[in-house]
């Protein structure tokens, strides 16, 4: 018979609020092999472990249940605390009276019955609890960090900067992302090229940092230490050993249809392009769908023009397969389509453009050349209105119902500029709130008001009529319930941000997961922000949620800690709670094999004596290295031949039995 | 469903309307679908839809016509046609609230104690939609005899027919196509102006005559301001403010009296 | 005009009556005005589609139905169909309307005012409207 301690948490009011905390312990003293009962306050704390400890020591506990929260927050703090108490820590059980119970109900009777048949259920299964040792695995020095924008570029000079090597993988020909696409940046107002270019150059040059522009990842296997992965080099159609980066093809390509995406299709470029001067590589992709000699096989005058014969139409993608120790999600956001918004012609009128739109306008290598003119005319307007909010905090269903942001703060930053260099022109700021927590940033928005005249209207826009040569911005000013209107010349709309379209896909492959907007969710939105639930993985900047510039690089640095952390171990503790193959039951179905999402189950020949008959049989086998647990291959067993250590179908069982007790 | 041959048959709810003060909206519709195999034939015992759908949750006498004529046309297993803008506005949207709200639904039903009790199977569709889906503004252009070639027409779309686009189904809201396809098979080539879909005034009319000019106005000057000369509606309403507060700077027709034209059966 | 404070308060049997005929509330606004900006007919209205939605939060249903807004609004539905919150204006004025047109001496349109009201190009259609939406 065990001897088993049953301690049970009141996680302050969370608990006892609905859960007769003192209840449950009584209860729990009376089921079968419970020797000791407590409940107390906070049993994670220092007071409440050492209660447990010397009541290991007292009392002779060979089983520990703490009903507390969930296991994913604690149960780790409980294992130290009863193997400092010299028992294995694989006897103690959770039973998760908070989330499971004290949260989701209101009526204490009813609360306080669903712990104590929570509580029975976790003695049960601890009555079976087995000790377990964790094994070893080691880990590879080597980090990917997914995505070449900011988040990537700081992640991976701060983990290469420890002494790591670092892949990054930009899916775009250059690295830089959309702060490449910024001009200046708040609230500081200093050039976004200036700050940005050198760390590019500082990543290209490190020694420990590898490039793989114009690439993606293909697939991703292996746990926490030993990840594989592979990643498609896409063709970029010329040798980038041989480019000298001249730019000739680019600047004779006769194909100009296609529209430049560094400059959010305010400019067309060649079908053969640098992305941007700046780009790194300074090497140029060729467009496949846009080239003239990929679609007809005539043209070919970059290859003819190019003087270190580096254009390659033969160029065929390359899959490169490497190990990771650590992976760094930094992939990044997008903006928002505008087709569901008609009411703001986006799309219907050249002059009503995006926030995005106005940094490559404004921009001094932009397409106007940093001219400030309207796309319809090239003229230059005279008033000009922004509407934030376009598509954020909206539950409609056209937009998103989260905010955004950074719109507050750029938009301050877009109207400040304009009036600062251009007194004549008039700004005009349509705002729902103006939200600005951040350091310097609430003076930043107000100096826009108070300092250059910026005319916020606490409003938005009803519709926009194009009327001749105007937009007529119809709004509501609601401080003072008035009715506006205003002949704007150019409109810039404050989209709002979304995730990747492809984060739900990058997310399935690397087994991380996405909330209900497709950005990536981190495994504690207070203790762990920068991890993701899939141990080895990390997350940085806007690909976990709108973030601006500063926070972006504070997470970056704080993702690239956590896989410095990881990196830095010699060796790395396996769960021991992984499958076994019972052989003599396994008929050699191999339906495990099948269902195994971490491919840890093959085919294994044994040899035995039948009846002193010698024959070979063919069954499955588990290797404890890949396998993560998750118990699929048990259920899929006809025979019941597999057991998941920590979770054998005898203790589910049990839990099940105590449950219905 | 678009074959050349075969004619399809649809429940034809007019409304009151169109008996008087807008006949032209259906002579013209029911002469242009006899050429292009569409058979309208009329619900025997029809009644007024009563004019504006009723918001108000707790009203179910004044959803009751529209109900009858949707189980008219379920009984007779055919789709249920409209051509003015209100009616079809509102007994999509009872429809709805038909297939939508069981409580209503039971209201309604003990109410009228039909022979089997009405859920909602009924589909409505306005004639734009049975122009566009069932016969094909394609097999439309086909059939123009005279194309409306040269002239500055522009669409109005009004309310009714696009809001709420959740329930109406019709188009975009807020860029709607419909009416500039249609106009587009005619031969014509529509101008877009961006008050195409805003209100008319409506009912407003009645009451204050002054506030529906203005509203009928910023239309109508929307509209002259991308040289439109011509506007087409499909909703007798949006056609007497257009006409009578929106001043004469447009010449106004109902999308089936161009429709008859350009087939030249007008 | 003298202003007198009010206490906000959503427990009052005016606002109940009003969110019952409805069957939608007004707690989702946060005020952003799209309804005012969008409104045909605001020009007649003295109290902005926006501020019906605050003063119907804040339980002045009194506010409201005295208003010209409620008899001003064409039912035309933009402001329902651009709200980036779902709620509805137009379903929450006209909640306000019944609950005025409903009493008894309410009926903002009498029938017998019609005649002089209508002319000879006036659709039905304007007539069974206008008293649908004027008159019980």
């Amino acid at each position: 018979m065990q001897r088993i301690g049953v301690f049970v948490c009141w996680c302050g009011s969370n608990i006892a609020g609905t859960v007769d905390v003192a209840q449950v312990a009584q209860s729990a003293a009376a089921m079968p092999g419970v020797v000791y009962a407590k409940d107390y306050q906070y049993m994670c704390s220092e007071v409440g472990q050492n209660m447990i400890k010397q009541a290991i020591a007292e009392h002779g506990l060979t089983r520990v249940v703490v009903a507390s929260c969930s296991p994913r927050m604690h149960e780790s703090t409980f294992r130290k605390t009863a193997a400092a108490a010299g028992l294995n820590p694989y006897l103690v059980e959770v039973a998760n009276i908070r989330e499971h119970c004290a949260w989701i109900h209101k009526d204490k009777a009813e609360g306080t019955k669903k712990a104590i048949a929570l509580t029975r259920a976790a003695v049960a299964k601890a009555t079976l609890n087995a000790p377990l040792v964790a094994g070893e695995s080691g880990v590879e020095k080597r980090a990917l960090v997914i995505g070449g924008g900011i988040a990537g570029l700081q992640t991976a000079l701060d983990i290469a900067d420890a002494g790591y090597a670092v892949d990054i993988v930009e899916k775009s020909p250059s690295i830089g992302g959309k702060m490449a696409q910024i001009d200046k940046t708040f609230p500081t107002l200093d050039c976004s090229a200036c700050i940005l270019t050198p760390k590019m150059v500082d990543a290209a040059t490190h020694e420990n940092i590898t490039l793989y522009t114009y690439s993606e990842v293909e697939s991703v296997s292996g746990f926490v230490g030993n990840f594989e992965v592979a990643i498609r080099q896409k063709a970029r159609s010329v040798d980038a050993k041989k480019c000298s980066g001249c730019g000739l093809c680019a600047e004779k390509c006769p194909s100009r249809k296609a529209k430049s995406e560094f400059d959010e299709g305010l400019r067309t470029r060649g079908a053969i392009y640098i992305p941007f001067p700046q780009a790194i590589p300074n090497v140029p992709v060729i467009d496949r769908d846009e080239c003239t000699y990929f679609k007809t096989g005539k043209c070919g005058l970059c290859s003819k023009i190019c003087p270190a014969s580096a254009v390659s139409f033969e160029q065929a993608d390359e899959v490169i397969t490497q190990r990771y120790g650590a992976i760094v999600v930094a992939t990044g956001f997008d903006m928002i389509e505008l087709d569901k918004f008609g009411e703001y012609q986006y799309g219907q009128h050249p002059d009503v453009i995006t926030s995005l739109e106005f940094e490559r306008l404004t921009n001094a290598a932009g397409p106007t050349g940093g001219k400030f003119v309207r796309p319809s005319d090239h003229k230059k307007p005279k008033k000009v209105v922004f509407v934030q909010c376009v598509g954020s905090r909206d539950t409609s269903g056209r937009g998103k119902p989260y905010c955004s942001k950074i719109c507050c703060m750029y938009t301050a930053k877009h109207a400040m500029l304009i009036r600062d260099k251009y007194p004549d022109v008039e700004a005009s700021v349509f705002y729902i709130d103006v939200r600005t927590p951040g350091k310097n940033f609430d003076e930043f928005q107000r100096r826009a008001v108070e300092e250059y005249g910026v005319q916020y209207i606490k409003g938005m826009v009803g519709k926009i009529f194009p009327e001749q040569d105007k937009l007529m911005v119809h709004g509501v000013d609601a401080l003072s319930g008035e009715t506006v209107v205003i002949d704007a010349d150019l409109v810039v709309l404050a989209s709002a941000t979304k995730a990747k379209d492809d984060a739900e896909a990058l997310g399935r492959m690397l087994s991380i997961s996405t909330d209900t907007h497709d950005f990536f969710t981190e495994a504690h939105p207070k203790l762990r922000p920068v991890e993701s639930h899939t141990a080895g993985i990390f997350l940085a900047g806007a690909c976990q949620g709108p973030k601006d510039i500063p926070e972006t690089v504070s997470q970056a640095g704080a993702a690239a800690a956590k896989a410095i952390g990881l990196l830095s171990k010699k060796k790395l503790v396996t769960n021991p709670c992984v499958t076994t193959v019972n052989e003599a039951l396994c008929s050699g179905c191999l339906a495990c094999e099948k269902i195994c999402p971490y491919g840890a189950i093959a085919a294994k020949t044994i040899e035995l004596t039948n009846n002193g008959v010698k024959e070979t049989r063919v069954v499955a086998a588990v290797n404890e290295a890949l396998c993560q647990g998750c118990g699929g291959c048990t259920v899929a067993c006809r025979a019941g031949a597999i057991d998941l250590k920590g979770f054998t179908n005898r203790q589910i069982m049990a839990e099940v039995d105590a449950i219905c007790f | 469903m678009r074959s050349g041959r075969k004619r399809m048959k649809y429940s034809y709810y007019p409304g009151c309307t169109l008996k008087t003060k807008a006949q032209q909206l259906e002579t013209f519709a029911l002469k242009a679908a006899a050429l292009l195999g569409l058979e309208l034939e009329e619900q025997a015992e029809w009644q007024c839809c009563g004019a504006v759908y009723p918001l108000a949750e707790d009203e179910v006498a004044t959803r009751l016509s529209s109900v009858r004529a949707l189980a008219a046309a379920r009984d007779k297993g055919e789709k249920l046609v409209t051509l003015c803008a209100a009616c079809h506005h509102v007994i999509k949207r009872v429809n709805d609230d038909m297939q939508a709200k069981e409580e209503l639904r039971e209201k309604v039903n003990s109410y009228l104690q039909l022979p089997a009790p009405y859920l909602g199977e009924a589909t409505v569709v306005h004639y734009l939609e049975a122009l566009r889906d069932d016969v094909g503004f394609d097999k439309l252009a086909k059939l123009v005899k005279k194309p409306l070639a040269g002239r500055k027409i522009g669409a109005y779309y009004g309310c009714l027919l696009l809001r709420p686009a959740e329930i109406m189904q019709f188009d975009d809201p807020e860029n709607p196509t419909i009416l500039e396809d249609f106009l587009r098979a005619l031969g014509a080539d529509p101008v877009v102006y961006p008050g195409r879909n805003e209100c008319c005034g409506g009912y407003v009319a009645v009451t204050d005559k002054e506030a529906a000019r203005d509203i009928s106005r910023a239309v109508v000057r929307s509209a002259t301001g991308c040289g439109v000369e011509e506007l087409v509606t499909a909703c007798p309403l949006c056609q007497y403010n257009l006409a009578e507060n929106g001043g004469p700077a447009v010449k106004l027709h109902y999308f089936t009296e161009l429709l008859a034209e350009a087939l030249d059966v007008r | 005009m003298i202003r007198t404070k009010v206490t906000p308060t959503t427990q009052t049997e005016a606002l109940a009556e009003v969110l019952d005929i409805c069957g939608t509330n007004a707690a989702n606004c946060m005020q952003c005005g799209k309804c005012s900006a969008t409104c045909p007919a605001s020009s007649r209205m003295d109290v902005l589609p926006h501020q019906v939605v605050r003063l119907l939060q804040a339980g002045q249903v009194e506010k409201v139905a005295a208003s010209q807004t409620i008899w001003s609004c064409a039912s035309c539905f933009a402001c329902s169909a651009r709200c980036p919150r779902k709620v509805d204006p137009a379903r929450l004025i006209e909640a306000v309307r019944l609950s005025v047109v409903r009493k008894a001496g309410g009926n903002y349109l009498k029938a017998d005012a019609v005649p002089a009201l209508a002319d000879e190009a006036m659709p039905q259609q304007a007539l069974v409207s206008a008293l649908r939406k004027y008159s019980k």
